[in-house]
Protein backbone atom coordinates (compact mmCIF):
# COMPACT_ATOMS: atom_id res chain seq x y z
CA UNK A 1 0.00 0.00 0.00
CA UNK A 2 1.49 3.56 -0.84
CA UNK A 3 1.38 5.95 2.21
CA UNK A 4 0.19 9.37 1.63
CA UNK A 5 0.10 12.01 4.10
CA UNK A 6 -2.11 15.17 3.25
CA UNK A 7 -1.83 18.83 4.15
CA UNK A 8 -4.56 19.60 7.33
CA UNK A 9 -7.27 21.67 4.86
CA UNK A 10 -7.26 18.83 2.71
CA UNK A 11 -7.81 16.36 4.94
CA UNK A 12 -10.24 17.94 6.14
CA UNK A 13 -12.13 18.59 3.24
CA UNK A 14 -11.47 14.53 2.43
CA UNK A 15 -12.60 13.64 6.18
CA UNK A 16 -9.63 11.34 6.71
CA UNK A 17 -7.53 11.61 9.86
CA UNK A 18 -3.65 10.84 9.43
CA UNK A 19 -2.27 9.25 6.59
CA UNK A 20 -4.53 7.95 3.49
CA UNK A 21 -3.14 4.32 2.42
CA UNK A 22 -4.17 3.30 -1.59
CA UNK A 23 -3.64 0.56 -3.91
CA UNK A 24 -1.32 2.31 -6.64
CA UNK A 25 -1.31 0.10 -9.61
CA UNK A 26 2.58 -0.42 -11.11
CA UNK A 27 4.21 1.77 -12.06
CA UNK A 28 4.45 3.81 -8.83
CA UNK A 29 4.32 7.47 -10.19
CA UNK A 30 3.11 10.86 -8.69
CA UNK A 31 0.39 10.95 -11.63
CA UNK A 32 -0.28 7.61 -10.60
CA UNK A 33 -0.52 7.76 -6.90
CA UNK A 34 -3.02 11.48 -7.91
CA UNK A 35 -5.10 9.40 -10.03
CA UNK A 36 -6.20 6.73 -7.45
CA UNK A 37 -6.35 9.59 -4.68
CA UNK A 38 -8.71 11.47 -6.83
CA UNK A 39 -10.89 8.61 -7.47
CA UNK A 40 -10.83 7.44 -3.96
CA UNK A 41 -11.51 11.13 -2.70
CA UNK A 42 -13.17 13.27 -5.69
CA UNK A 43 -13.42 16.37 -3.68
CA UNK A 44 -9.91 16.15 -4.06
CA UNK A 45 -10.10 16.84 -7.15
CA UNK A 46 -8.72 20.37 -8.36
CA UNK A 47 -6.92 21.30 -5.50
CA UNK A 48 -3.45 19.02 -5.87
CA UNK A 49 -3.60 20.10 -9.69
CA UNK A 50 -5.83 21.86 -12.44
CA UNK A 51 -8.78 20.28 -13.40
CA UNK A 52 -8.14 20.98 -17.33
CA UNK A 53 -4.59 20.76 -17.71
CA UNK A 54 -3.85 19.03 -14.74
CA UNK A 55 -0.58 20.61 -13.85
CA UNK A 56 0.24 21.13 -9.93
CA UNK A 57 -1.40 24.11 -8.58
CA UNK A 58 1.60 26.86 -7.58
CA UNK A 59 2.03 26.21 -3.76
CA UNK A 60 1.43 22.62 -3.66
CA UNK A 61 4.82 20.19 -3.40
CA UNK A 62 5.23 16.71 -3.33
CA UNK A 63 7.87 15.58 -0.72
CA UNK A 64 9.12 11.63 -1.02
CA UNK A 65 12.40 10.67 0.51
CA UNK A 66 13.80 13.75 1.84
CA UNK A 67 13.39 14.97 -2.00
CA UNK A 68 11.67 17.73 -3.51
CA UNK A 69 10.02 15.91 -6.19
CA UNK A 70 7.62 19.00 -7.36
CA UNK A 71 9.59 19.59 -10.64
CA UNK A 72 9.83 16.31 -11.84
CA UNK A 73 7.95 14.72 -14.53
CA UNK A 74 4.77 13.19 -13.21
CA UNK A 75 5.30 10.22 -14.75
CA UNK A 76 8.93 9.60 -13.10
CA UNK A 77 8.88 6.38 -11.51
CA UNK A 78 8.87 6.88 -7.35
CA UNK A 79 11.68 5.73 -4.81
CA UNK A 80 11.45 1.73 -3.77
CA UNK A 81 10.48 3.10 0.13
CA UNK A 82 7.30 4.86 -1.39
CA UNK A 83 6.50 2.01 -3.43
CA UNK A 84 6.61 -0.57 -0.10
CA UNK A 85 5.42 1.66 2.19
CA UNK A 86 7.88 2.37 4.24
CA UNK A 87 8.31 6.18 3.53
CA UNK A 88 5.32 8.21 2.90
CA UNK A 89 3.99 10.63 -0.06
CA UNK A 90 3.63 14.17 0.93
CA UNK A 91 1.76 16.48 -0.80
CA UNK A 92 2.49 19.40 1.28
CA UNK A 93 1.07 22.89 1.15
CA UNK A 94 4.01 25.63 0.51
CA UNK A 95 4.78 28.19 3.01
CA UNK A 96 2.72 31.32 2.95
CA UNK A 97 6.33 33.33 3.93
CA UNK A 98 5.59 36.57 5.45
CA UNK B 1 -41.93 34.36 15.79
CA UNK B 2 -40.20 34.26 12.50
CA UNK B 3 -36.08 33.29 12.53
CA UNK B 4 -33.54 35.59 10.96
CA UNK B 5 -30.39 33.97 9.67
CA UNK B 6 -27.39 35.88 8.61
CA UNK B 7 -24.55 34.07 6.74
CA UNK B 8 -21.33 35.89 6.68
CA UNK B 9 -18.73 34.85 4.66
CA UNK B 10 -14.71 35.54 5.79
CA UNK B 11 -11.12 35.52 4.82
CA UNK B 12 -10.92 32.36 7.20
CA UNK B 13 -14.24 30.66 7.12
CA UNK B 14 -18.22 30.92 7.16
CA UNK B 15 -20.30 31.82 10.09
CA UNK B 16 -23.90 31.72 10.75
CA UNK B 17 -25.41 34.25 13.39
CA UNK B 18 -29.27 33.23 14.18
CA UNK B 19 -32.00 35.55 16.10
CA UNK B 20 -35.18 35.54 16.56
CA UNK B 21 -37.36 38.20 14.96
CA UNK B 22 -36.48 40.81 17.50
CA UNK B 23 -33.19 40.66 16.25
CA UNK B 24 -31.52 41.50 19.43
CA UNK B 25 -29.76 38.21 20.56
CA UNK B 26 -27.67 36.54 18.52
CA UNK B 27 -26.21 33.12 18.41
CA UNK B 28 -22.77 32.58 16.39
CA UNK B 29 -22.04 29.56 15.18
CA UNK B 30 -18.55 29.11 12.82
CA UNK B 31 -16.10 28.68 11.43
CA UNK B 32 -17.15 26.32 9.05
CA UNK B 33 -14.85 25.86 6.71
CA UNK B 34 -12.13 27.43 8.95
CA UNK B 35 -8.61 28.75 7.37
CA UNK B 36 -10.44 28.95 3.98
CA UNK B 37 -11.59 31.94 2.29
CA UNK B 38 -15.76 32.08 1.87
CA UNK B 39 -16.04 34.14 -0.77
CA UNK B 40 -19.37 34.02 -0.41
CA UNK B 41 -23.05 31.63 1.13
CA UNK B 42 -26.45 32.29 -0.57
CA UNK B 43 -29.28 30.00 -0.11
CA UNK B 44 -32.81 29.18 -1.68
CA UNK B 45 -35.04 31.86 -1.78
CA UNK B 46 -37.46 28.46 -2.53
CA UNK B 47 -35.39 26.06 -0.08
CA UNK B 48 -33.69 28.51 2.75
CA UNK B 49 -32.26 25.11 4.16
CA UNK B 50 -30.65 25.11 1.15
CA UNK B 51 -27.26 26.91 1.11
CA UNK B 52 -24.37 27.17 -1.49
CA UNK B 53 -21.06 28.55 -0.19
CA UNK B 54 -18.34 29.36 -1.86
CA UNK B 55 -14.75 28.17 -0.62
CA UNK B 56 -11.61 28.74 -1.93
CA UNK B 57 -7.91 29.07 -0.77
CA UNK B 58 -4.67 29.81 -2.51
CA UNK B 59 -2.87 27.11 -2.23
CA UNK B 60 -5.83 24.32 -3.06
CA UNK B 61 -8.50 26.39 -5.51
CA UNK B 62 -11.79 26.40 -5.78
CA UNK B 63 -14.56 24.32 -3.84
CA UNK B 64 -18.19 24.63 -3.87
CA UNK B 65 -20.08 23.61 -1.08
CA UNK B 66 -24.19 22.99 -0.28
CA UNK B 67 -25.81 22.17 3.01
CA UNK B 68 -29.60 20.64 2.91
CA UNK B 69 -29.99 21.51 6.27
CA UNK B 70 -29.64 25.33 6.96
CA UNK B 71 -25.99 25.30 7.33
CA UNK B 72 -25.14 22.86 9.97
CA UNK B 73 -23.84 19.91 7.83
CA UNK B 74 -22.22 20.27 4.10
CA UNK B 75 -20.85 18.48 1.39
CA UNK B 76 -19.59 19.41 -2.32
CA UNK B 77 -22.59 18.75 -4.05
CA UNK B 78 -20.75 16.60 -6.65
CA UNK B 79 -18.12 15.03 -5.36
CA UNK B 80 -18.23 13.75 -1.33
CA UNK B 81 -15.64 11.89 -0.18
CA UNK B 82 -17.43 8.64 -0.57
CA UNK B 83 -17.97 6.74 -3.50
CA UNK B 84 -21.63 7.08 -5.13
CA UNK B 85 -23.47 3.61 -5.48
CA UNK B 86 -23.22 4.23 -9.08
CA UNK B 87 -19.71 4.77 -9.94
CA UNK B 88 -16.69 7.10 -8.77
CA UNK B 89 -17.92 10.74 -8.86
CA UNK B 90 -15.33 12.85 -10.26
CA UNK B 91 -15.43 16.35 -8.15
CA UNK B 92 -17.15 17.99 -10.73
CA UNK B 93 -18.41 20.45 -8.45
CA UNK B 94 -15.55 22.08 -8.06
CA UNK B 95 -14.88 22.37 -11.69
CA UNK B 96 -15.22 25.64 -13.61
CA UNK B 97 -13.49 25.56 -17.30
CA UNK B 98 -14.52 28.16 -19.92
CA UNK B 99 -16.50 26.91 -22.67
CA UNK B 100 -14.43 26.36 -26.00
CA UNK B 101 -11.34 28.40 -26.72
CA UNK B 102 -11.10 30.23 -23.74
CA UNK B 103 -9.97 32.88 -25.97
CA UNK B 104 -8.10 36.47 -24.33
CA UNK B 105 -8.45 39.99 -22.62
CA UNK B 106 -6.35 42.98 -22.01
CA UNK B 107 -3.96 42.40 -19.88
CA UNK B 108 -2.30 45.27 -17.25
CA UNK B 109 0.67 45.94 -20.32
CA UNK B 110 -1.99 46.12 -23.20
CA UNK B 111 -1.70 42.69 -24.56
CA UNK B 112 -4.11 39.91 -24.86
CA UNK B 113 -3.69 37.71 -21.67
CA UNK B 114 -5.99 34.04 -21.63
CA UNK B 115 -8.76 33.62 -19.31
CA UNK B 116 -8.14 31.52 -16.21
CA UNK B 117 -10.50 30.66 -13.57
CA UNK B 118 -9.55 31.55 -10.37
CA UNK B 119 -12.72 31.87 -8.33
CA UNK B 120 -16.12 32.15 -7.38
CA UNK B 121 -16.84 35.90 -5.78
CA UNK B 122 -20.85 34.97 -6.11
CA UNK B 123 -23.60 33.07 -5.98
CA UNK B 124 -26.70 33.57 -6.90
CA UNK B 125 -29.25 31.13 -6.51
CA UNK B 126 -32.32 30.58 -8.60
CA UNK B 127 -36.04 32.23 -8.24
CA UNK B 128 -37.89 29.51 -9.64
CA UNK B 129 -35.51 26.03 -8.93
CA UNK B 130 -33.68 25.45 -6.05
CA UNK B 131 -31.14 22.65 -8.04
CA UNK B 132 -30.59 26.20 -10.60
CA UNK B 133 -27.79 28.94 -9.53
CA UNK B 134 -25.07 31.10 -11.32
CA UNK B 135 -21.97 31.24 -10.08
CA UNK B 136 -19.89 34.95 -10.89
CA UNK B 137 -16.32 34.19 -11.13
CA UNK B 138 -12.86 35.30 -11.64
CA UNK B 139 -11.34 35.94 -14.72
CA UNK B 140 -14.88 37.44 -15.24
CA UNK B 141 -17.66 34.68 -16.51
CA UNK B 142 -20.80 33.24 -15.40
CA UNK B 143 -21.46 29.51 -14.59
CA UNK B 144 -24.70 27.76 -14.06
CA UNK B 145 -25.81 24.77 -12.43
CA UNK B 146 -28.93 23.42 -13.15
CA UNK B 147 -28.47 20.08 -10.95
CA UNK B 148 -27.98 21.76 -7.14
CA UNK B 149 -24.02 22.45 -7.63
CA UNK B 150 -23.21 18.99 -9.26
CA UNK B 151 -22.10 20.56 -12.25
CA UNK B 152 -21.11 23.83 -13.79
CA UNK B 153 -21.34 24.49 -16.95
CA UNK B 154 -20.17 28.25 -18.38
CA UNK B 155 -22.80 31.06 -20.12
CA UNK B 156 -20.28 31.79 -22.78
CA UNK B 157 -21.96 34.65 -23.98
CA UNK B 158 -21.37 37.09 -21.66
CA UNK B 159 -17.37 37.05 -22.37
CA UNK B 160 -18.35 37.60 -26.50
CA UNK B 161 -19.97 41.27 -24.96
CA UNK B 162 -16.44 42.69 -25.47
CA UNK B 163 -14.53 40.70 -23.37
CA UNK B 164 -11.67 41.08 -25.74
CA UNK B 165 -11.44 44.92 -23.84
CA UNK B 166 -12.20 43.95 -20.55
CA UNK B 167 -9.18 44.71 -18.58
CA UNK B 168 -8.85 43.54 -14.85
CA UNK B 169 -8.30 46.64 -12.30
CA UNK B 170 -6.13 46.32 -9.09
CA UNK B 171 -8.70 43.66 -7.16
CA UNK B 172 -9.18 41.59 -10.36
CA UNK B 173 -10.94 41.10 -12.53
CA UNK B 174 -14.85 39.07 -11.60
CA UNK B 175 -18.44 39.05 -11.75
CA UNK B 176 -19.28 40.18 -8.58
CA UNK B 177 -22.77 40.84 -9.14
CA UNK B 178 -25.92 38.45 -10.46
CA UNK B 179 -28.96 40.39 -10.10
CA UNK B 180 -31.95 38.21 -11.39
CA UNK B 181 -35.10 39.73 -12.25
CA UNK B 182 -37.94 38.25 -9.93
CA UNK B 183 -40.72 39.18 -12.87
CA UNK B 184 -38.32 37.91 -15.77
CA UNK B 185 -36.33 34.97 -14.95
CA UNK B 186 -34.59 35.30 -18.72
CA UNK B 187 -33.66 38.75 -17.77
CA UNK B 188 -30.20 38.53 -15.67
CA UNK B 189 -27.47 41.53 -14.78
CA UNK B 190 -24.31 41.03 -13.74
CA UNK B 191 -21.85 43.43 -12.93
CA UNK B 192 -17.39 43.05 -13.34
CA UNK B 193 -15.31 45.35 -11.81
CA UNK B 194 -13.58 47.58 -14.69
CA UNK B 195 -15.80 45.58 -17.00
CA UNK B 196 -19.31 47.35 -16.56
CA UNK B 197 -22.84 46.00 -16.06
CA UNK B 198 -24.28 43.89 -18.63
CA UNK B 199 -27.61 42.52 -19.11
CA UNK B 200 -29.55 39.29 -20.74
CA UNK B 201 -32.50 38.79 -21.72
CA UNK B 202 -32.65 35.60 -22.84
CA UNK B 203 -31.32 33.27 -19.97
CA UNK B 204 -27.88 33.87 -20.30
CA UNK B 205 -27.47 32.97 -24.02
CA UNK B 206 -26.40 36.89 -25.20
CA UNK B 207 -25.38 39.80 -23.37
CA UNK B 208 -24.98 43.02 -24.33
CA UNK B 209 -23.57 45.99 -21.74
CA UNK B 210 -25.74 48.49 -19.67
CA UNK B 211 -23.83 51.13 -19.43
CA UNK B 212 -24.73 54.18 -21.30
CA UNK B 213 -24.44 56.92 -18.55
CA UNK B 214 -21.28 55.48 -16.33
CA UNK B 215 -18.93 58.06 -16.65
CA UNK B 216 -15.37 57.32 -15.72
CA UNK B 217 -13.40 60.23 -16.76
CA UNK B 218 -10.25 59.28 -13.83
CA UNK B 219 -10.38 55.53 -14.68
CA UNK B 220 -10.93 55.40 -18.47
CA UNK B 221 -9.53 57.72 -21.32
CA UNK B 222 -13.03 57.89 -22.86
CA UNK B 223 -15.27 58.54 -19.80
CA UNK B 224 -18.12 57.12 -21.71
CA UNK B 225 -16.62 53.84 -22.93
CA UNK B 226 -19.42 51.09 -23.59
CA UNK B 227 -16.97 48.90 -21.37
CA UNK B 228 -14.22 49.18 -18.63
CA UNK B 229 -16.36 51.07 -16.06
CA UNK B 230 -15.56 49.94 -12.52
CA UNK B 231 -18.98 49.10 -11.22
CA UNK B 232 -18.82 47.90 -7.27
CA UNK B 233 -22.43 46.89 -7.20
CA UNK B 234 -25.75 46.67 -8.04
CA UNK B 235 -29.19 46.41 -6.22
CA UNK B 236 -32.77 46.15 -7.23
CA UNK B 237 -35.99 46.28 -5.40
CA UNK B 238 -38.02 42.96 -6.12
CA UNK B 239 -41.09 44.62 -6.91
CA UNK B 240 -39.88 47.02 -9.30
CA UNK B 241 -36.85 45.22 -11.21
CA UNK B 242 -36.61 48.31 -14.26
CA UNK B 243 -35.23 50.49 -11.26
CA UNK B 244 -31.28 49.44 -10.59
CA UNK B 245 -29.05 51.37 -8.08
CA UNK B 246 -25.30 51.08 -8.85
CA UNK B 247 -22.36 52.03 -6.40
CA UNK B 248 -20.07 52.28 -8.72
CA UNK B 249 -16.07 53.27 -8.13
CA UNK B 250 -17.40 57.00 -7.60
CA UNK B 251 -20.55 58.01 -8.22
CA UNK B 252 -23.37 56.21 -6.80
CA UNK B 253 -26.24 55.92 -10.15
CA UNK B 254 -29.63 54.99 -10.79
CA UNK B 255 -31.42 53.59 -13.91
CA UNK B 256 -34.96 53.65 -14.44
CA UNK B 257 -35.16 51.32 -17.10
CA UNK B 258 -33.65 48.69 -16.38
CA UNK B 259 -29.82 49.42 -17.51
CA UNK B 260 -30.77 51.09 -20.45
CA UNK B 261 -29.30 54.24 -19.32
CA UNK B 262 -27.88 55.34 -16.33
CA UNK B 263 -27.70 58.83 -14.35
CA UNK B 264 -26.57 59.83 -11.16
CA UNK B 265 -27.89 59.93 -7.89
CA UNK B 266 -24.57 61.00 -5.14
CA UNK B 267 -26.50 64.41 -3.81
CA UNK B 268 -25.02 65.15 -0.99
CA UNK B 269 -23.11 62.25 0.16
CA UNK B 270 -19.94 63.34 1.95
CA UNK B 271 -18.15 60.99 -0.63
CA UNK B 272 -19.85 58.68 -3.24
CA UNK B 273 -16.92 56.04 -3.73
CA UNK B 274 -18.20 52.66 -1.81
CA UNK B 275 -18.69 49.54 -2.41
CA UNK B 276 -21.76 47.96 -1.53
CA UNK B 277 -25.49 49.32 -1.91
CA UNK B 278 -28.67 47.73 -1.12
CA UNK B 279 -32.66 48.63 -0.86
CA UNK B 280 -34.89 48.95 1.99
CA UNK B 281 -37.09 45.43 1.77
CA UNK B 282 -40.30 47.30 1.50
CA UNK B 283 -39.85 50.74 0.48
CA UNK B 284 -38.56 50.80 -2.91
CA UNK B 285 -36.98 54.26 -2.94
CA UNK B 286 -35.13 53.65 -0.05
CA UNK B 287 -31.42 52.29 -0.67
CA UNK B 288 -28.23 52.50 1.47
CA UNK B 289 -24.76 53.45 0.26
CA UNK B 290 -21.37 52.80 2.82
CA UNK B 291 -19.31 56.25 2.00
CA UNK B 292 -15.58 55.64 1.87
CA UNK B 293 -13.37 58.24 1.13
CA UNK B 294 -11.30 57.27 -1.60
CA UNK B 295 -10.18 54.72 -3.86
CA UNK B 296 -6.67 55.69 -2.57
CA UNK B 297 -8.01 55.29 1.01
CA UNK B 298 -10.51 52.55 1.47
CA UNK B 299 -11.74 53.50 4.84
CA UNK B 300 -14.55 55.97 6.21
CA UNK B 301 -14.42 59.62 5.78
CA UNK B 302 -13.34 61.22 9.21
CA UNK B 303 -12.37 57.99 10.90
CA UNK B 304 -16.44 57.75 10.92
CA UNK B 305 -18.28 54.46 9.90
CA UNK B 306 -21.47 55.64 8.87
CA UNK B 307 -24.40 54.42 6.99
CA UNK B 308 -26.29 56.93 4.53
CA UNK B 309 -29.78 56.22 3.37
CA UNK B 310 -31.56 57.95 0.81
CA UNK B 311 -35.69 57.88 1.27
CA UNK B 312 -36.15 59.42 -2.40
CA UNK B 313 -33.68 57.36 -4.66
CA UNK B 314 -30.99 59.39 -4.11
CA UNK B 315 -29.49 62.81 -4.02
CA UNK B 316 -31.02 63.48 -0.89
CA UNK B 317 -28.99 61.33 2.35
CA UNK B 318 -28.98 61.22 5.60
CA UNK B 319 -26.51 59.75 7.58
CA UNK B 320 -27.04 56.89 10.02
CA UNK B 321 -24.74 56.74 12.94
CA UNK B 322 -26.30 55.39 16.01
CA UNK B 323 -24.57 52.49 17.52
CA UNK B 324 -21.89 53.28 14.82
CA UNK B 325 -18.40 53.52 15.82
CA UNK B 326 -17.50 57.76 15.19
CA UNK B 327 -14.18 58.01 16.05
CA UNK B 328 -10.70 56.18 14.76
CA UNK B 329 -12.76 53.32 12.42
CA UNK B 330 -11.10 52.56 9.76
CA UNK B 331 -12.29 49.79 8.52
CA UNK B 332 -14.11 49.00 5.14
CA UNK B 333 -17.54 46.87 4.08
CA UNK B 334 -17.31 45.07 0.65
CA UNK B 335 -19.50 44.68 -1.92
CA UNK B 336 -21.23 41.66 -1.27
CA UNK B 337 -21.30 42.62 2.08
CA UNK B 338 -24.48 44.09 3.08
CA UNK B 339 -27.66 42.60 3.10
CA UNK B 340 -31.59 43.41 4.22
CA UNK B 341 -33.96 41.33 5.48
CA UNK B 342 -37.89 41.35 4.66
CA UNK B 343 -39.18 41.60 8.66
CA UNK B 344 -41.07 44.50 9.26
CA UNK B 345 -39.57 47.03 9.93
CA UNK B 346 -36.93 45.74 7.98
CA UNK B 347 -33.36 44.53 9.33
CA UNK B 348 -29.91 46.29 7.30
CA UNK B 349 -26.79 44.13 7.74
CA UNK B 350 -23.42 44.45 7.03
CA UNK B 351 -19.71 43.00 7.96
CA UNK B 352 -16.47 44.67 7.46
CA UNK B 353 -13.10 44.14 6.91
CA UNK B 354 -12.49 44.67 10.89
CA UNK B 355 -14.66 41.56 11.56
CA UNK B 356 -17.60 43.53 12.70
CA UNK B 357 -21.03 42.42 11.59
CA UNK B 358 -23.72 45.19 12.36
CA UNK B 359 -27.13 44.92 12.07
CA UNK B 360 -30.29 47.13 12.72
CA UNK B 361 -33.60 45.94 13.62
CA UNK B 362 -35.18 49.95 12.63
CA UNK B 363 -34.54 50.09 9.26
CA UNK B 364 -31.33 51.88 9.88
CA UNK B 365 -32.19 54.18 12.67
CA UNK B 366 -29.72 52.55 15.22
CA UNK B 367 -27.00 50.09 14.82
CA UNK B 368 -25.42 47.25 16.94
CA UNK B 369 -22.72 44.67 16.52
CA UNK B 370 -23.94 41.43 16.17
CA UNK B 371 -20.36 40.00 16.72
CA UNK B 372 -17.27 42.11 16.62
CA UNK B 373 -14.14 39.93 16.03
CA UNK B 374 -14.65 37.72 13.07
CA UNK B 375 -11.86 37.53 10.46
CA UNK B 376 -12.15 40.20 7.90
CA UNK B 377 -15.81 39.68 6.09
CA UNK B 378 -15.97 38.94 2.61
CA UNK B 379 -19.83 39.02 2.42
CA UNK B 380 -22.96 38.93 4.56
CA UNK B 381 -26.63 37.47 3.53
CA UNK B 382 -29.78 37.19 5.48
CA UNK B 383 -32.38 34.67 5.43
CA UNK B 384 -35.83 35.19 7.24
CA UNK B 385 -37.15 31.87 8.51
CA UNK B 386 -40.60 30.68 9.16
Amino acid sequence: MIRVELPYHLRNLARVDGEVQLEVPAPVTVQAILDALEARYPVLCGTIRDHGTLKRRPFIRFFACREDLSLEPIDTALPEAIVNGSEPFLVVGAMAGG
Amino acid sequence: MSKVRVLAGTKKGAFILTADGKRKDWEVSGPHFAGWEIYHLKGSPLDPDRIYASQSSGWFGQIIQRSDDGGKTWQPPGGGPEPSPDGMPRGESNKFVYEGEAGAHKWYDGTQHPWEFKRVWHLEPSLTNPDIAYAGVEDAAIFKTADGGKTWKELPGLRQAKGHLWQPGAGGMAVHTIVIDPKNAERIFVAISAGGVFRTEDGGKTWRPATRGLKSPFELPDPDAEVGHCVHRIAIHPSRPDVLFMQKHWDVMRSDNAGDSWHEVSGNLPSDFGFPIDVHAHEPETIYVVPIKSDSEHYPPEGKLRVYRSKTGGNEWEALTKGLPQKDCYVNVLRDAMAVDQLDPCGIYFGTTGGQVYGSADGGNSWNAIVRDLPAVLSVEVQVLP
